[in-house]
């Protein structure tokens, strides 16, 4: 009896449920009007009620910081690009969203690229990514970071494979992801 | 020749405050459905949305027509036209205002001065079931036929608890003219206090006469698509939807002088003792409008507050509730009278 309660507290998750019944209606419930006035009531109030609406092209909500979005690839202060192509986020991709072909710096690239090897082509096909933000996680370069941005509708979906040119931040238009470092990434 | 004059004049006003009416009334209910709902409704055309029914009409004008090739061509076009000369129609026998006075001629605010005034609304109402029938037949869809034979039952049934309900105002008023039953409400002196029964069921069938919810069973999405208009496109279907805000309009202002002394309020006397009578009867035409447009406020107000009836209940409601009650209630206003009368 007593292990059957127990079962029966765990079900419940939230206290929100409610025991249906289909018992007779008493006269006055059977008269609808009560009822009816009240529930004008509760609509009337609302009438007064704060709008939880935002004008949205002009005002735009707050994501929380553990919102995933577009992908962004860093640059450094001195505006090189921090990815090396080591291809750990495209190992780590559970929907294989990322290709790169890697290729070697040369001289007098040194101010575009931080490291010795850099992505020539780096490749994330939004259709396929599921925005977990393992790609974030795997990169040892502190080079991908998924922002607050969405991903913009398209009718093309070879549009949706973006490219370098849209993924890389331009160095006058920083992106700034300090909501997403975690504390082993800050350095 | 003067009155001539000032009919078709009252007719183009009336005309073209219903359709005003009707147009603002599609904004009022998005407004109000957005407020209730703790939203902010249509802002883009205009301040507050504002131009919003103009850019809606423009839209409707401008989008495509289409006529299915296996609908009856003429009866297509008919439909609508029929629900809105009938919605329009209404508004001829009401009382608007106070007489108005120019050069010596007493003119009232009225297009019409039957002495059957009542029954002439409920003669044109019912015609409105033409509209909605011949649309949802000429369709040739089953949804649109479905549709307009439901409301066509509903219309027919809740009829007669609402002409049963009225049977106990006319009695009361001794007279089946507008006018008159309006000119015995003065000041606060109105049936409602007389006829609180009589009023609430008039009200109910006042609701399922204009397919309001919770009576729009005839146009309900979830199971008929569009009802009786399924078909309907552009101009046409914007005729009807046009039509159901007029006929609010007009049932408010038909509420409002069968229960809520039409135009009369509190100190009006007064008023037209001092005041030159074309004022006064502006402003007792804008007494009647306000209650008009409260009603179809509370209209909107029920929409958004209480969901749909089923069919079963809606018939349940009006041959088994309304259509008995309506019948004591005849009985109790003639025991009234009787008892007072002496
Ligand atoms: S967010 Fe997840 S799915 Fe998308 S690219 Fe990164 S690892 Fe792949
Ligand atoms: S983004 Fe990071 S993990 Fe991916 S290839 Fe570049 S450095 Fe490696």
């Amino acid at each position: 009896m007593q292990r059957l309660q127990i079962k029966k507290d765990m079900m419940q998750l939230t206290n929100r449920s409610k025991v249906v019944s289909n018992k007779e209606m008493s006269f006055k419930e059977k008269l609808y009007i009560p009822a009816i006035l009240s529930g004008m009531g509760v609509t009337f109030k609302h009438m007064f009620k704060k709008s939880v609406s935002l004008r949205y092209p002009e005002v735009t909500r707050e994501f929380s910081p553990v919102y995933r979005g577009m992908h962004v690839l860093k640059r450094d202060e001195q505006g090189r690009e921090n990815c090396t192509a080591c291809g750990l986020c495209a190992v780590a991709c559970p929907a294989e969203a990322i290709t790169m072909d890697a290729a070697e710096r040369n001289k007098g690239e040194e101010n575009l690229y931080r490291e010795e090897k850099y992505a020539a082509k780096y490749e994330i096909n939004m259709l396929r990514c599921i925005f977990c933000g393992l790609c974030e996680e795997a990169c040892p370069k502190d080079a991908i970071y998924l922002t607050d941005r969405i991903v913009p509708t398209e009718y093309k979906r070879n549009n949706f494979i973006y490219g370098k040119d849209v993924l890389v931040e331009k160095i006058d238009e920083r992106i700034d992801i300090t909501k997403r470092k975690k504390e082993y990434t800050i350095d | 020749m003067i009155v001539l004059i000032f009919k078709v004049l009252l007719i183009i006003i009336l005309f073209v405050i219903s359709l005003g009416v009707a147009a603002y009334a599609t904004y009022g209910e998005r407004k109000v459905a957005a407020f209730m709902q703790d939203r902010i409704g249509p802002d883009r055309a205009g301040p507050f949305g504002i131009l919003q029914p103009i850019a809606d009409g423009v839209k409707l004008f401008v989008k495509e027509e289409i006529i299915p090739n296996v609908s009856d061509k003429l009866l297509f076009i008919l439909g609508p036209c029929i629900f809105m000369i009938t919605a329009l129609m209404t508004s001829a026998v009401i009382p608007w205002g106070t007489p108005m006075v120019y050069e010596g001629t007493v003119l009232k605010l009225q297009v019409a001065d039957i002495n059957i005034g009542i029954l002439y609304v409920f003669g044109v109402v019912s015609l409105g079931v033409y509209g909605i029938m011949i649309g949802g037949w000429a369709s040739n869809n089953k949804f649109a036929l479905l549709g307009a034979v439901r409301a066509s039952s509903q219309m027919i049934s809740y009829e007669l608890a609402m002409g049963m309900s009225l049977i106990a105002v006319i009695m009361m008023n001794g007279s089946l003219s507008l006018t008159d039953i309006v000119d015995q409400q003065k000041g606060l002196n109105w049936n409602i206090w007389y006829q609180p029964l009589g009023f609430i069921i008039f009200l109910i069938c006042a609701f399922a006469e204009c397919n309001r919810t919770p009576f729009d069973l005839p146009e309900c999405e979830t199971e008929l698509v569009g009802g009786y208009h399924t078909e309907y496109s552009s101009m046409k279907l914007g005729l009807y939807l046009f039509a159901e805000y007029i006929n609010m309009f007009i049932s408010g202002a038909v509420i409002s002088c069968l229960y809520f002394g039409g135009y009369n309020f509190p100190g009006l006397e007064y008023l037209s003792s001092v005041l030159n009578p074309n004022l006064v009867a502006v402003i007792s035409f804008g007494a009647l409008f306000t209650k008009a447009l409260f009603f179809v406020f509370f209209f909107m107000w029920i929409r958004w507050t209480i969901p749909r009836f089923r069919y079963d209940q809606l018939m349940k409601l009006g041959w088994q509730i309304l259509l008995p009650l309506s019948i004591v209630n005849v009985l109790l206003t003639g025991a009234g009278l009787t008892i007072f009368s002496k």
